[in-house]
């Protein structure tokens, strides 16, 4: 274990973008979300979460994919190259790191995503523990323990200082190009932030949420036709604050722009909760409203597992009782359709 | 998607890009009477020609930055004039409020304009598109309401 | 807890026992105790989960586009609990023929404010486990300990300019405080933007903007974006982009945006409090009504319904779109 004053933190993340690229929660009038570190970027720690996830970095809102351009009777077509540049990521709690676990089964498997793939593949994960959990945080339902942070690099707030430990042979380089920095110390430096994290996740209102009556176990045409998710839908406006803040939604919609030279196709994300997702030539196969709000949670909560060995699409970091306008989200979901009844 | 912001440097010889709106009844024929009269303005202007300036949504103007326009301008019939007795009475109201938002965000004053022209003020047509024109030549490029990837 | 909550839950409970009201349509109870759900309640039994305290900010005049239309074979009306400022927008609504109005029975809330959670816990307060409210103090029980905070402190953006304590269109009322004027100078913020250079403005604008991740929250949530196919999710239109791909999409959207609604916007405020990255959109329809009563005259939509919006009207002797070059300021 490696350990730094915390009040050397802005020093430390200098070194860091000294020798590569460094995104970070970057607030921006107002507001925390993850950006590129720039001279006199500095760390706050009282931040819980950024308004979008850190899943950004490595699947951002928009990307370019290819361009095309017409030449009398010739067509010209770029494939816009992956990102190839090594990077790091800072600042990322336990779920936003089970995030990108819920992101890779999608994009790094057949069929392979290769900006989200090159990304991964260039980006280092500093993970640090959170300090101040909510009342919204339900992490623990989804069995995450937010004193193991994960990630290539995990660090913990201990009294003064920041403790941190490499995971990866990449985690191992990067605290390696930190050098004299850092100072060894104890495995057991953040023993006591630790157990404190754990103390108040215990008493936190939502600690014994559990995912009894999901997942991969339970009948999928019961769950699907309860009748409860008509009045759940009844206030939801279908905007898509929901999708846009959280870690694990990953639908994206591809779409061109004409700039009067070429064409720029790129992909952006989309939202299930939005009356032309997915859309067809016959037409949408989800055109009520109570039907879209259906696929988001039965995403998160079954077809999901269904699909990737039972590992549930939620990580609970409760971004979306936070930013729901009406405050409809997927804890109400779970109380209501889950456990015994 | 990062836009290089670089490519944003003016080039030496820069012309605006200008569209003109004009209402199919007054402008456009007072644009005709310009030309045939041999009047000249200059040939950054394009024109649209348009049924009514009512036809005339805001998003038209927006559109028409986006896609790197310098200056926009709308030409109708006179308030009193109007083909379809009332469009341009509309159109006023729009148009002001619409301004003023442009102003309100920021963007420079004068690059949008709306001017009555009959179809019997050539003259009036050429000089108002004389004057827009040394206008935008004064505010130089538009960079602050243009799509960026019309411009690389 | 709103001076006349007590009232209002049972009151609504009679209406619904006595069959005057076959459906409610108010504020479920949440999770915690300030986040309660709009919601549809259509048994007496259910009316237990209805809440009016002071985090129902939330305004449900929009809700009764939908449930205003009764299906086929049943019968009975709706009730609404609509606040002061909520009537504004559904006389709005009426005025645009969206709301069956003979359908509704609007029952009148009074309101002393709605409190804002987020600005609760900018206050530092976090880790809630539960609340209670006494004569406008809300005491909130923490993790960390008890923190009390006062309700005037941290209110919705909306109600620091309250427009008045007086409900426009009602059929039954429950108020104390009716004759309450308009609190604050709801144009404060846009005069600050005007009196700036317009770099500044322009800077201020592109931070704001830059946070849009284009959730729509802000129209979904407006009264009066009721459009059934908007411009913005119609493909064809060529500018349903989804994503700021450019700093110019977000401008536009937003311009687009408040000007759908001006002349129409009853200054709600619900845009700002729904809008995810505290982008405060009021800005762009407050300049808007700015400017309609600086040029036409003082007008406020939803005052009445069945009124002619200004954007709809029109005089001889209007100004001159020349007239923003022409004025002072930068």
């Amino acid at each position: 274990m490696k350990k730094i004053a915390f009040s050397q933190i802005d020093n430390l993340l200098a070194a860091i973008a000294a020798t590569q690229k460094l995104y970070m929660p970057v607030e921006t009038a107002g507001q925390y979300n993850y950006g590129e570190w720039t001279p006199g970027t500095k760390y706050n720690p009282d931040v819980l979460h950024t308004v979008k996830s850190a899943k950004s970095v490595f699947f951002p809102q928009s990307e370019d994919l290819i361009r095309f351009q017409r030449d009398g009777m010739n067509l010209s077509i770029d494939p816009v190259a992956p990102e190839d540049e090594d990077f790091v990521v800072f600042g990322v709690h336990a779920c936003d790191v089970k995030g990108f676990d819920v992101l890779d089964r999608v994009f790094l498997h057949d069929p392979v995503d290769a900006y989200y793939t090159s990304r991964r593949k260039h980006g280092t994960v500093f993970s640090v523990m959170c300090k101040a959990p909510e009342e919204t945080c339900f992490c623990g339902a989804f069995g995450i323990d937010s004193t193991a942070p994960g990630g290539d690099v995990e660090s913990w707030i201990a009294g003064d200082d920041l403790v941190m430990r490499a995971n990866t042979e990449k985690g191992e380089k990067l605290l390696e190009s930190l050098g004299s920095m850092l100072a060894d110390c104890d495995d057991n430096a953040a023993d006591s932030a630790k157990a404190e994290n754990k103390e108040v996740l215990a008493k936190l209102p939502l600690a014994e949420l559990n995912t009894v009556g999901f997942g991969k176990e339970v009948d999928l045409l019961t769950l699907f036709n309860r009748p409860e998710w008509k009045e759940l839908a009844s206030g939801c406006l279908g905007c898509g604050t929901c999708t846009y803040v959280c870690p694990t939604c990953q639908c994206y919609d591809v779409r061109d722009y004409n700039t009067g030279k070429e064409i720029q196709r790129f992909r952006v994300w989309d939202s299930c909760m939005y009356s032309d997702f997915t859309m067809m030539a016959h037409g949408t196969n989800r055109p009520d409203h109570t039907q879209r709000f259906r696929q988001r949670f039965m995403h998160k909560l079954k077809y999901y597992p269904d699909r990737y060995e039972g590992v549930f699409g939620c990580i609970g970091c409760g971004r979306c009782l936070q930013k729901c306008p009406i405050s409809m989200n997927i804890v109400k979901v779970m109380k209501k359709l889950g456990g015994e009844a | 998607m990062p836009i290089n912001e670089a490519n944003q440097e003016i080039k030496k010889e820069w012309k605006p890009k200008i569209v003109a709106f004009c209402c199919n009844w007054c402008s456009y024929a007072g644009a005709d009477l310009a030309g045939s009269s041999r009047l000249v303005y200059p040939a950054d202007v394009k024109i649209i020609r348009v049924p009514c300036s009512c036809r005339v949504n805001p998003m038209f103007i927006l559109r028409a930055f986006e896609k790197g326009a310098d200056g926009v301008i709308l030409c109708g019939c006179h308030p009193g004039d109007c083909h379809y007795s009332t469009g341009n009475y509309y159109t006023r109201r729009r148009m002001t409020l619409l301004f003023s938002m442009l102003d309100y965000i920021g963007v420079e004053k004068g690059r949008t304009r709306v001017e009555w022209v009959s179809a019997a003020e050539g003259v009036k047509f050429s000089t108002v598109m004389n004057n827009f024109v040394s206008k935008i030549y004064e505010l130089g490029e538009n960079v602050k309401v243009g799509d960026l990837r019309c411009k690389e | 807890m709103q001076r006349v909550s007590a009232k209002v839950l049972s009151r609504v409970r009679e209406l619904m026992a006595d069959g005057t009201v076959t459906k409610v349509v108010g504020w479920k109870k949440g999770e915690f105790f300030y986040d309660c759900t709009p919601f549809v309640f259509e048994t007496v039994e259910s009316l237990d989960e209805l809440v009016y305290d002071s985090f129902c900010a939330a305004n449900l005049s929009k809700y009764m586009i939908k449930n205003s239309v009764i299906p086929e074979g049943q019968t009975g009306k709706v009730l609404v609990l609509l606040k002061p400022c909520d009537t504004y927008s559904f006389n709005q609504l009426l005025t645009e023929h969206r709301i069956v109005r003979e359908n509704v029975y609007i029952l009148g809330v009074g309101c002393e404010g709605m409190a804002d959670i987020e600005r609760v816990k900018a206050q530092g307060i976090k880790g809630i486990t539960g609340a209670s409210e006494k004569d406008g103090i809300l005491t909130v029980e923490t993790v960390y300990g008890n923190k009390e905070v006062a309700v005037k402190d941290v209110l919705v953006n909306k109600c620091e300019t309250c427009k008045g304590k007086a409900h426009v269109i009602y059929d039954e009322l429950i108020s104390e405080n009716e004759d309450e004027g308009a609190a604050g100078d709801r144009f404060e913020g846009v005069r600050a933007l005007e009196a700036m250079t317009s770099e500044e403005r322009f800077a201020f604008w592109k931070a704001e903007l830059s946070k849009c991740i284009r959730c729509n929250a802000c129209r979904n949530a407006c009264p009066a974006c009721s459009c059934r196919k908007c411009v913005f999710d119609n493909n064809a239109s060529g500018i349903a982009s989804k994503a700021n791909t450019d700093s110019f999409e977000e401008k536009m959207f937003h311009i687009i945006r408040a000007f759908h609604v001006a002349g129409r916007c009853t200054d709600c405020g619900e845009c700002t409090r729904v809008c995810p990255q505290g982008i405060p959109l009021h800005l762009f329809n407050r300049k808007y009504i700015k400017d309609i009563n600086e040029f036409y005259g003082d007008y406020s939509a939803g005052e009445t319904a069945g009124q002619r919006g200004p954007l709809i009207n029109f005089t001889k002797d209007d100004v001159e779109p020349q007239i923003v070059s022409d004025r002072e300021g930068n």
